[in-house]
C-alpha cells in the first residue's frame, strides 16, 4: 500500500471530524460501511412507511363524507406517494435500487413504521392520523432536516413543508367533528383514544433500550433522541387536544412545572414489540396488499420495458 | 348576456347539461381513487391520483354550477350524495369497473379523447361559467389524454400479454363509445342557444385521434358487440349502484351533519 494512502483508522477519524464539524455528507464522500448501512436502513424504512401509510388513509377516499374532504384526502395520499418517491431516490444514492428495497420489504428484512399496522375503522381516524401521526412525523422529520447525510436531509426539508399541511388538515377535520353531532363527537374521541398510544410509540423505544441510538447520534444521523422527540410531541399535542375539546387517554398526563414539560403515563412496550414483530391487527394485510399490487403490476412494468427497448432512439443504441 | 343565458331561460337545461359533465367527472374520479396504493408503480399511483384530483375539481365546479342554475339551494354535496343512480346522468363508460390496468387506461384514453374535444369546444360557450370550465378543463384533459394514450401505445406494443389485455379491454369498452355522441333534445336546445357543444359533431375528430393511437399501439378498432345507451337520462349498468352505495354511505348515515 502506498504510504500516502490513508489507513482505515485515519479515514474513520477524518470522517468523524467532518461529522463533528456538521459537514453534510454526500454519496461521493468516503463513508464507513456501517454508516452507509445505518442510513440506508433508516431511509428505506422511512420510504416504505410513506408508501404503506397510503393504505389506511386510502381506505377512506372512496367514502369521504364531502367532496371537499375527498379532495383534501386524495391530495394528501398523493403527497405521501411523492414522499415515497423522494425517499427511494435518496436511498438509491447509496447504491441500492428501489426494486431491491421493495424486495427487502416483502421478505421482512426491512420494516415500515408500525403505526400503519393499526386499522382506520371510522372517518375520524383520517383526522387522528393527520393530527397525531403526521404531527409525530413532523416532530421527527424537523430534527432530521439536520441529519448528516445530505440527500436524506434535503428530502426532509421538502417533505416537512407538506407534512405540516397534513397535520393542520387532520386537526381541522377533528375540529369539525368535535363541534358536530353527538355521533361525530364520539367518533372523534374514539379515534383519538385509539391512536394516542401507538403514536407515542412511533418515536421508538426509550433511549436506554434503543440499540442503535448511541452510534446514530454520534454520526449525527439522528440529531435528537427518541425520548426527547416524544416529549416535544406530547408538549405540542396537549394544548391542541384541549383546543379540540377532546381528551387524551392518559390519566397520568399533567403539566410538571419543575421540568417545564408534561409528564405522561407508562407506554406499553410489550404491545410495541408485539406489533413490530408482526402480530398487529393489520401487519399481514398491509404487506399482502403491497405485494399483490407489486405482483399484479409486473406485466405492466414488463410491457413498459419491452416498449422502451423496441422504440429506443436508434442513435442512442450502441452498435 | 344573451336571453338564452339569463337566469330563467334555459335554466333547467343548463342544470341538466352541467350535471351530465359533472357526473362524468365525479364518477370517473371515484373509480380512479379505487387504484390508490394498488397501482403497478408508485409513479402511477401518483399519476392516477393526480387525474382523479383534476376530475374531482371539475365535478365540484360543474355540480356547483348545476345547483346554482337550478336555484333550489342544492350544493355540490347535496347533488353528489343525495341523488340515486337513476338521477345520475354520466356516460356508462365512466362507471365501468377498473378491471386490470389496461382496462383502466383504455377507459381513460377513450374518455379523455372525448372530454378534451368537448372542453375545447365549450370554451366558445355563450355562458361565461361554462366557457371558463372548458378553458381549464381542456388543459387538464390534454394531460390526462397524453398519459393514457402513452400507456395504450406501450401496452398495445409492449409484450404479448399486454397486447392481449389491451385488445380485450378495447373490445369490452368499445360498446360504450357511441353514447358520447348521441345528442338529445336538451343538448339541441342549448346548442341552438350557443351554450352547449354539439356532441355529434365531435365524432370525426374523435375517430381520427383514436385511430392514430391505435395504429401506434398495433391495435385495430373493434366492432361494438352492442350499443350502450341511456346514461344521460339516468339509465345505468349495474355497476353504478355499487359505486354510489360506497361513495354515499357515510354522508347519508349522518343526515344534516357538516364535515
Ligand atoms: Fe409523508
Ligand atoms: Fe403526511
Amino acid at each position: 500500500m502506498a504510504q500516502e494512502a490513508p489507513g482505515e483508522d485515519q479515514r474513520a477519524a477524518g470522517f468523524q471530524a467532518l461529522v463533528d464539524a456538521d459537514h453534510r455528507l454526500e454519496p461521493r464522500d468516503w463513508l464507513p460501511d456501517r454508516y452507509r448501512s445505518m442510513v440506508l436502513r433508516q431511509i428505506a424504512q422511512h420510504a416504505h412507511s410513506e408508501v404503506i401509510g397510503m393504505q389506511p388513509e386510502g381506505n377512506w377516499i372512496t367514502r369521504a363524507p364531502s367532496l371537499r374532504r375527498k379532495a383534501i384526502l386524495l391530495a394528501k395520499v398523493q403527497d405521501e406517494a411523492g414522499h415515497g418517491l423522494y425517499l427511494y431516490a435518496a436511498a438509491e444514492t447509496l447504491g441500492v435500487a428501489r426494486e431491491e428495497l421493495v424486495a427487502r420489504l416483502h421478505d421482512g428484512r426491512q420494516k415500515y413504521s408500525s403505526i400503519f399496522n393499526y386499522p382506520t375503522r371510522t372517518w375520524a381516524d383520517v383526522g387522528a392520523i393527520g393530527w397525531l401521526v403526521d404531527g409525530a412525523a413532523i416532530t421527527n422529520q424537523l430534527a432530521l432536516t439536520r441529519t448528516s447525510y445530505g440527500p436524506y436531509a434535503r428530502a426532509m426539508v421538502r417533505i416537512c413543508r407538506e407534512e405540516s399541511f397534513h397535520q393542520r388538515q387532520g386537526f381541522e377535520l377533528l375540529w369539525a367533528l368535535a363541534r358536530g353531532t353527538e355521533a361525530q363527537r364520539r367518533m372523534a374521541q374514539d379515534a383519538v383514544d385509539r391512536w394516542w398510544w401507538p403514536t407515542l410509540m412511533m418515536f421508538g423505544p426509550p433511549d436506554a433500550r434503543s440499540p442503535h441510538t448511541a452510534q446514530s447520534m454520534a454520526w449525527r444521523i439522528k440529531r435528537v433522541s427518541n425520548d426527547e422527540l416524544r416529549q416535544r410531541f406530547v408538549d405540542m399535542a396537549v394544548p391542541q387536544a384541549a383546543a379540540l375539546g377532546l381528551t387524551l387517554p392518559d390519566p397520568e398526563l399533567r403539566w410538571n412545572a419543575d421540568r417545564g414539560h408534561h409528564d405522561f403515563g407508562p407506554i406499553d412496550w410489550e404491545e410495541f414489540q408485539r406489533v413490530v414483530g408482526g402480530d398487529g391487527p393489520c401487519n399481514a394485510e398491509r404487506l399482502r396488499v403491497h405485494r399483490a399490487a407489486h405482483d399484479d403490476g409486473a406485466w405492466v412494468r414488463a410491457a413498459a420495458a419491452a416498449f422502451a427497448a423496441k422504440h429506443r432512439d436508434p442513435v442512442a443504441v450502441p452498435a | 348576456m344573451t336571453a338564452a343565458t339569463g337566469p330563467a331561460v334555459g335554466a333547467a337545461d343548463r342544470c341538466a347539461y352541467a350535471l351530465r359533465l359533472g357526473d362524468d367527472a365525479l364518477v370517473l374520479a371515484q373509480r380512479l381513487t379505487e387504484w390508490s396504493a394498488h397501482a403497478p408503480t408508485l409513479e402511477e399511483d401518483l399519476a392516477l391520483e393526480n387525474i382523479a384530483l383534476d376530475l374531482l375539481g371539475q365535478a365540484r365546479h360543474l355540480l356547483t354550477y348545476a345547483g346554482a342554475a337550478e336555484g333550489q339551494g342544492r350544493d355540490e354535496d347535496r347533488l353528489a350524495y343525495w341523488r340515486d343512480d337513476g338521477e345520475f346522468c354520466n356516460l356508462q363508460l365512466v362507471e365501468q369497473p377498473n378491471g386490470d390496468f389496461a382496462a383502466t387506461m383504455v377507459r381513460q384514453w377513450l374518455f379523455s379523447t372525448y372530454q378534451r374535444l368537448l372542453y375545447l369546444a365549450l370554451r366558445a360557450s355563450a355562458d361565461p361559467d361554462l366557457s371558463a370550465i372548458g378553458e381549464r378543463g381542456a388543459k387538464e384533459a390534454a394531460y390526462h389524454l397524453d398519459h393514457a394514450a402513452n400507456w395504450v401505445r406501450r401496452l398495445g406494443d409492449g409484450t404479448e400479454e399486454s397486447h392481449r389485455r389491451t385488445e380485450a379491454a378495447l373490445l369490452g369498452l368499445w360498446p360504450f363509445v357511441a353514447e358520447m355522441f348521441s345528442g338529445d333534445a336538451v343538448e339541441a336546445r342549448l346548442v341552438a342557444a350557443g351554450v352547449a357543444v354539439d356532441g355529434r359533431a365531435l365524432r370525426p375528430a374523435f375517430d381520427a385521434a383514436v385511430d392514430a393511437v391505435l395504429a401506434e399501439a398495433t391495435l385495430s378498432r373493434p366492432e361494438a358487440a352492442f350499443t350502450a345507451r341511456g346514461g344521460r337520462s339516468g339509465h345505468h349498468t349495474e355497476h353504478l349502484g355499487h359505486l354510489l352505495a360506497e361513495m354515499q354511505h357515510l354522508h347519508r348515515s349522518h343526515p344534516g351533519a357538516s364535515w
